[in-house]
């Protein structure tokens, strides 16, 4: 059992080559960034209650604190605000961690990114009596660190040090430990259960724009970390020997690639709880475009990342306009069938 | 790591002494586990009374009764249920060529669970109802999982990928659920999510026996196979392995055991996961090991009971949070080690 020998992106580099020119690339790039705005249009329209695109466009840039203009700019602009936000984080973290492990079923859950947060919430509400969301932001993001250094400690050790299937299988055996100890906290305290299990599913309808805008900073460290981190990326795809020969410190980007993982998904997950399916499918997408240049794959893989969340949130509003389906069920929904379709149609591959 | 030959007139066969030996005290500690198990709990037991009613004699009033209905269901379900996941996680993760592939990752535990949920939160039935509606579910989702990866053969790149897709569909559904849902109920239904031995009854004994009777010999059989198509397609049909056929036996087979053991017990975390990278680093063998991945399961969802049981004594705490904890922590020492070079390129 190997770790696919040349990764995922060696098989679908092949279909991909014709197109993969630096110019097509840009322009789709540029494509995807105008359908994200479409979707952040898009999702200051919708809402539960309906207000006419006129009156919306009038009281975006006037803000007379009008029903209307309270209902854009104190809901829906934060929340699509924190969308963008959040999908982009998710999509460059799980693109990191696709090719980091090489591995096409990573994501950023398998550094235990969610099941530290997890244990940090839990922590929080059942053993410091903490119930609000502010508090629980900060429990979480030092879960998330604490089950990530975890598992580049032990990943990192021994002869074949933080080799893909070390990191990877660490970080699934911790993740496994600290979910279960969340689990177990939470079967001993029926009252912890009832906030944990609103919480588990992730949501970005009630952001605190405080709280988010003290964390918007190490995002974008996080996002300019890991878009620098493409050539490396590359050269490491050729296999650890050769990615060496050409320079790449192993380790250090090991490193790098880790750190960004944790602030971006880390901080992700802090804000808006566990949003799955996300930081595994924008990967896939992007590279369906793109081909294996992973300076390519990141920036578009960022980008889908945010189309999928806003159109989930979205959805989310449309489906059910009395109480709104959370962010975090809907990604699946919404991207699930994109996904499959695109693995099918993959060549069969070696 | 010695390997030996045997040879007697129409018959030779190479083996190696590590794996042997291990299995063999593999074997030893699960024996020596049950019979732990049986004694302990709410009501002891001691080891002359629990063989002696195995044996047939009639124990002592009460004692026997809760022996029967309670403490050897219990104990023979975590046996059957580790052992099927075990030999389960052993050929998806072969088949999917992919060490994190598991009946969860692949989906079926996502379908098993929202037969359960929708049997738990909108029909209500009994246990065995739920039993079966997440057999069915399972099965149904397995079914789905393969048809939509078919395309020209299943490679198990595509099957891992198909089925991620669609459990995350499923994970969705069955989040929606459970906060849909009143807390009662939403709590009956994490705690059947978790994986729990709670109230086995001889119906859920019923269920996994016979998958693993059937199932773990199958496996045994289609053993030389999968470790032929370890080597890839080309070459395995090259040494005369009907590839697509033998995919699809081994997808049923390890579905079947993974179904059973979750309509049994509820999808207890991560022992199919972990059993087979153990099974893997303790005894070393050259392909996948079936067995050994299976005599590691049992040993690690019975241990974690009885540890549950034994930190909790109120025996409330579901086994699906033991096995997490204990398989994770060990498997982490274990990673934690430094271990040959050799072990890692097979692992």
């Amino acid at each position: 059992m190997r770790v696919g020998s040349g990764g995922p992106d060696v098989e679908e580099a092949e279909g991909a080559r014709a197109r993969a020119r630096p110019a097509h690339l840009a322009t789709g790039l540029l494509a995807a960034v105008a359908l994200l705005l479409c979707c952040a249009v898009l999702s200051l329209l919708t809402g539960s209650e309906p207000v006419a695109i006129g009156e919306v466009l009038r009281v975006l840039f006037a803000d007379d604190r009008s029903e209307p203009a309270i209902i854009v700019h104190d809901l829906r602009m934060p929340r699509t605000a924190v969308g963008i936000c959040v999908g982009i984080a998710l999509g460059l973290a799980g693109a990191l961690m696709q090719s980091l492990t090489r591995n096409p079923i990573a994501d950023p859950g398998v550094l235990g990114i969610n099941a530290g947060a997890a244990f940090g919430v839990l922590v929080a509400i059942v053993g410091l009596g903490i119930g609000d969301f502010t508090g629980y932001v900060w429990f979480a993001f030092l879960g998330a660190t604490l089950s990530t250094t975890l598992v580049y400690l032990i990943g990192g050790r021994g002869n074949d040090s933080g080799t893909p299937v070390r990191l990877a299988l660490a970080g699934t055996a911790i993740g496994a430990a600290l979910v279960s100890a969340a689990e177990a906290m939470v079967f001993l305290d029926p009252k912890a259960f009832d906030e944990y299990r609103f919480w588990i599913v992730g949501d970005i309808a009630k952001p605190e724009l405080a709280v988010v805008g003290q964390l918007l900073p190490f995002l974008l460290v996080g996002v300019l970390v890991a878009l620098s981190l493409g050539p490396r990326l590359n050269a490491i795809a050729l296999g650890d020997e050769l990615g060496t020969a050409l320079g790449v410190g192993l380790p250090r980007t090991r490193l790098l690639v880790g750190f960004s993982v944790l602030v971006l998904a880390g901080l992700a997950t802090a804000v808006a709880g566990p949003i799955g399916f996300v930081g595994l499918a924008a990967p896939h997408l992007a590279r369906a475009v793109t081909g294996p240049d992973q300076r390519w794959v990141l920036p578009y893989a960022g980008v889908l990342g945010a189309v999928m969340v806003l159109l989930a949130d979205v959805a989310g509003r449309v489906v059910l306009p009395s109480g709104e389906l959370r962010v975090s069920i809907l990604t699946a929904i919404v991207g699930a069938p994109f996904f499959v379709v695109l693995v099918r149609r993959r060549r069969a591959a070696a | 790591m010695s390997t030996r030959t045997v040879r007697v007139p129409g018959f030779s066969a190479r083996y190696s002494s590590r794996p042997a030996v291990v299995t063999g005290l593999l074997a030893l500690l699960l024996l020596a586990l049950t019979g732990y198990a049986l004694t302990v709990g709410k009501l002891p037991v001691s080891l002359g009374e629990a063989l002696g009613m195995l044996a047939g004699d009639p124990g002592p009033s009460g004692v026997d009764y809760v022996f029967w209905t309670v403490r050897l269901p219990r104990v023979v379900t975590a046996l059957l249920v580790g052992a099927a996941l075990g030999v389960s996680g052993a050929i998806l993760q072969s088949l999917s060529r992919n060490p994190l592939g598991s009946p969860d990752v692949l989906g079926f535990a996502g379908g098993a669970a929202t037969g359960a949920l929708l049997q738990i939160l909108l029909i209500g039935g009994g246990a065995l109802a739920v039993a079966l509606s997440a057999l069915t579910g399972a099965f149904v989702t397995a079914a789905v999982v393969y048809l939509v990866a078919y395309r020209r053969g299943v490679p198990g790149q595509r099957l891992v990928l198909v089925g991620i897709g669609i459990g995350a569909l499923l994970l969705s559904l069955n989040r929606y659920l459970l906060i849909s849902a009143e807390v009662d109920d939403a709590f009956r239904a994490a705690v059947w999510l978790t994986g729990s031995l709670l109230d086995r009854s001889w119906d859920h004994v019923t269920i996994a026996t016979i998958a693993v009777t059937v199932l773990v010999p199958a496996s045994v059989l289609l053993l030389r196979r999968l470790t032929l198509l370890e080597l890839g397609d080309e070459l395995s049909t090259g040494l005369g392995v009907p590839v697509g056929r033998t995919r699809l036996q081994l997808f049923v087979v390890a579905v079947g055991l993974a179904g059973a053991a979750t309509a049994a017990a509820g999808p207890v975390a991560f022992v199919a996961l972990a059993a087979p990278h153990l099974a893997r680093r303790l005894l070393r063998p050259g392909g996948p090991s079936v067995v050994g991945s299976g005599l590691v399961g049992a040993v690690l969802l019975l241990g974690s009971d009885v540890a549950a049981q034994q930190v909790f004594p109120t025996g409330e705490l579901p086994v699906g949070v033991a096995t997490g904890v204990l398989g994770g922590v060990y498997l982490a020492t274990l990673l934690g080690r430094r271990w040959s070079r050799r072990s890692v390129l097979s692992g």
